[in-house]
């Protein structure tokens, strides 16, 4: 092929480079240059202080806070791999037909056709004190008391995230395993491997790629997160989203800027640790 | 609705001059009170306010019904407290009136998005109650702790973003409700007499109480609560100390993580619905929050507690960029407010009007004694939306005006600590 004029270059890496531009460089730009600015009970004004950072740092309940949102973070991801991997392995190895495939697929995508605030907000109901659950449990006199912890509690957080972002973790590893080709299987199976041996040293190692995608959706929308933790949580359980929103309605955008800036660093963080156990770019 | 007597000829300046003639006047002509629009209706006819508030008094019926009176159309946007001064200081383009609470008022005033307005264009300014002139309800009265709404009431003219000590011709914010909180409780659960604000930590409702989860006001809840169990002593309620700010929150943070709080609510639905769904028992409310869970056929008290009320206000704020048309419009608009109906809307809900005599003319002499006296019902209580509150013989919860406003101990403030404070909150929310 030839070599294209610098120009045609140039026309052709515009569209990404301005879309990433405006909607990424720009706005994590301006969320940096607040992250300095200091504030007062009203507005917030340019200066350049490191106020908001030893704010954050510096206090414990950011540390405290940081390691309960790892926390919903490792028990969602977890589950949703959990579920997500026995999901995805079943529509690619035990359903042959590729209409089928298509069907049940659609089936798990169900709960999409509903926004993620409805499917949370079911639950309520469904776990309260006086809700579907108990008053079941109570019914069929397996409890005598209703069950606290089901509602506003981790467990309704982590037990939204899953529900939430299972199917994130569904389709890349889905995905991964239509790709395996079926030739590898026989030849373990040929060779006398049984079905766990298949399962970890066949499918496992070749599924990485789409693990390490479904994972990095769903830790990154999990650190993230805020409205699950608030809604789940009855608004007394926190998490790094949780923190920020609160200093957000308290007119503390400089504070809460400060501490987007540190999430984004930790997250980076941990997509890169994620990379680095699957070779993103060699498995593709 | 147009006003068919008003002649074409003459400008909108010197009627609006007439109307407030009117109003200054010793007595009030009967044409202030039927709230006709005193301009020439065909030129506001088209105008749009955008008004925003909390979800109380945004409710729809009244942008329809000032559209059949005024013609003005209104958009109203219904936000939790915070959100509602974070829009007046962040987006001050995006709304024409803001419908804010005087203790928001005081953190948003000098950020000077806001313009102050005329008195002497107010017509029902003779009306309004003294807690919004010079605090005091009754002359013998004594001003409570917090931000009262006469501190910020008054400034010294149309582009000073102070506020004045004493009563100037220039007001902040028109005020239009007001009323006395106290903790709600579900009688029929809880099954014994509630009357202290201690029963919000005792551990038998453990996992079943709540406090909103809106730090100015919370920490009021929290302090009054602390000074009931003798635990601190507060110099102001309405404007802590350090020291008294990290007493008050140590006391709720051993009780939070001691398991008391089944949930914190932050808007007004979310009281509403722990409340009727027996999650919580006893918690932070608002009085029409209470009439909502009552409506819904639920027990459901705003008990009154022997150390007194938490009390609040609100009034219409105007936007520093109204001006020519859409500011007549806001005034009329304003005027209409105070002019009785939308009082009369308020007072059946449980919250008392800023201009109470006017409200009493959209209200049955039944109703009124029900809602401001604390006489008994003589017939069955209808709120607003037509649903039966109370039986035939029913008395509020407190009791009449004077009772309830006469035993306000502080107001919803922001205090001198309140960075402080803000982040002693947070700490408590993410403990």
């Amino acid at each position: 092929m030839d070599r294209q004029s610098p120009l045609s270059t140039l026309l052709q890496i515009s569209p990404i480079s301005l879309i990433l531009g405006f909607f990424l460089v720009l706005p994590i730009g301006t969320i940096l240059i607040v992250s300095f600015w200091d504030y007062n009970d009203f507005s917030f004004f340019p200066d350049f202080v490191w106020t908001n950072y030893s704010d954050a740092l510096g206090s414990n309940v950011t540390y405290k806070t940081y390691l309960n949102t790892f926390w919903y973070a490792g028990l969602t991801w977890f589950f949703t791999f959990l579920i997500g991997f026995t999901v995805a392995y079943f529509l690619a190895f035990h359903i042959h037909t590729t209409r089928w495939q298509i069907v049940l697929f659609l089936i798990c995508t169900i709960p999409f056709w509903t926004s993620n605030i409805i499917r949370m907000i079911s639950w309520i109901p469904f776990l309260g004190r006086n809700g579907v659950f108990n008053t079941m449990l109570q019914s069929i006199g397996l409890i005598d008391e209703p069950l606290e912890f089901l509602l506003f509690s981790d467990f309704s957080i982590v037990l939204a995230f899953v529900h939430l972002y299972a199917l994130f973790m569904v389709v890349p590893i889905f995905n991964s395993m239509m790709r395996i080709d079926r030739s590898l299987i026989e030849a373990a199976i040929d060779g006398g491997a049984n079905g766990w041996q298949m399962l970890t040293n066949v499918v496992i190692p070749l599924c990485k790629p789409g693990i390490a995608i479904g994972s990095i959706f769903v830790v990154t929308l999990v650190m993230g997160d805020y409205i699950t933790v608030r809604l789940m949580g009855g608004g007394q359980r926190a998490s790094v989203g949780v923190m920020m929103w609160n200093e957000i309605s308290l007119l503390l955008y400089p504070a809460a800027a400060a501490h987007a800036v540190v999430l984004l660093a930790v997250v980076l963080i941990m997509v890169s640790l994620m990379m680095r156990v699957v070779d993103l770019k060699k498995e593709l | 609705m147009k006003n068919p007597t008003t002649p074409n000829s003459l400008s909108r300046r010197d009627l609006l001059k007439r109307g407030s003639a009117v109003a200054l006047g010793a007595a009030v002509g009967s044409q202030a009170i039927t709230g006709f629009p005193t301009i020439w209706a065909q030129n506001i006819k088209n105008v749009t306010l955008r008004q925003f508030g909390t979800g109380v008094s945004n409710i729809n019926a009244i942008a329809q019904k000032a559209k059949e009176d005024l013609g003005i159309t209104l958009e109203m946007t219904a936000l939790d407290t915070d959100a509602t001064a974070q829009r007046v200081v962040t987006q001050p383009k995006s709304f024409d009136i803001a419908d804010i609470e005087y203790f928001t008022l005081k953190k948003v005033w000098p950020s000077g998005n806001m313009q102050p307005m005329d008195i002497s264009r107010l017509k029902y300014f003779d009306q309004i109650a003294g807690t919004f002139k010079d605090g005091k309800l009754t002359p013998s009265s004594t001003i409570a702790q917090g931000t009262a709404p006469h501190t910020v009431s008054f400034t010294d003219g149309p582009n000073s973003q102070s506020f004045s000590k004493s009563m100037t011709n220039w007001y902040t914010m028109v005020p239009t409700i007001y009323n006395a909180d106290t903790l709600g409780i579900r009688p029929d659960l809880i099954g014994r007499p509630i009357n202290s604000w201690t029963e919000l930590l005792n551990p038998e409702f453990k996992g079943k109480a709540s406090i909103l989860n809106i730090a100015s006001i919370g920490i009021m809840d929290a302090a009054m609560v602390c000074e009931a169990m003798g635990e601190v002593q507060y110099g102001d309620k309405g404007n802590m100390t350090k020291d008294e700010i990290d007493k008050t929150m140590a006391i709720f943070t051993e009780a939070k993580k001691a398991g008391q709080f089944r949930a914190f609510w932050k808007t007004f639905d979310e009281s509403v619905n722990l409340m009727a769904s027996g999650e919580v028992v006893i918690q932070s409310m608002w009085s029409p929050a209470i009439t909502k869970v009552r409506s819904m056929g639920l027990p459901c008290v705003y008990q009154p507690l022997k150390e007194g009320y938490r009390s609040w206000g609100g009034g219409l704020g105007l936007s520093r960029n109204l001006s020519g048309l859409e500011l007549d419009a806001a005034y009329e608009y304003i005027n209409w407010y105070l002019s009785g109906w939308v009082g009369g809307l308020l007072m059946r809900q449980g919250y008392y009007s800023a201009a109470p005599e006017t409200s009493k003319l959209h209200m049955s002499d039944d109703e009124w004694g029900f809602w401001y006296e604390g006489k008994a019902a003589k017939n069955d209580i209808i709120d607003p939306f037509g649903n039966k509150m109370e039986p035939a013989g029913a008395v509020r919860d407190g009791g009449s005006f004077l009772e309830r406003m006469g035993n306000v101990k502080c107001w919803n403030s922001v205090m001198d600590e309140n960075r402080y404070m803000v982040r002693k909150w947070n700490e408590f929310i993410a403990a």
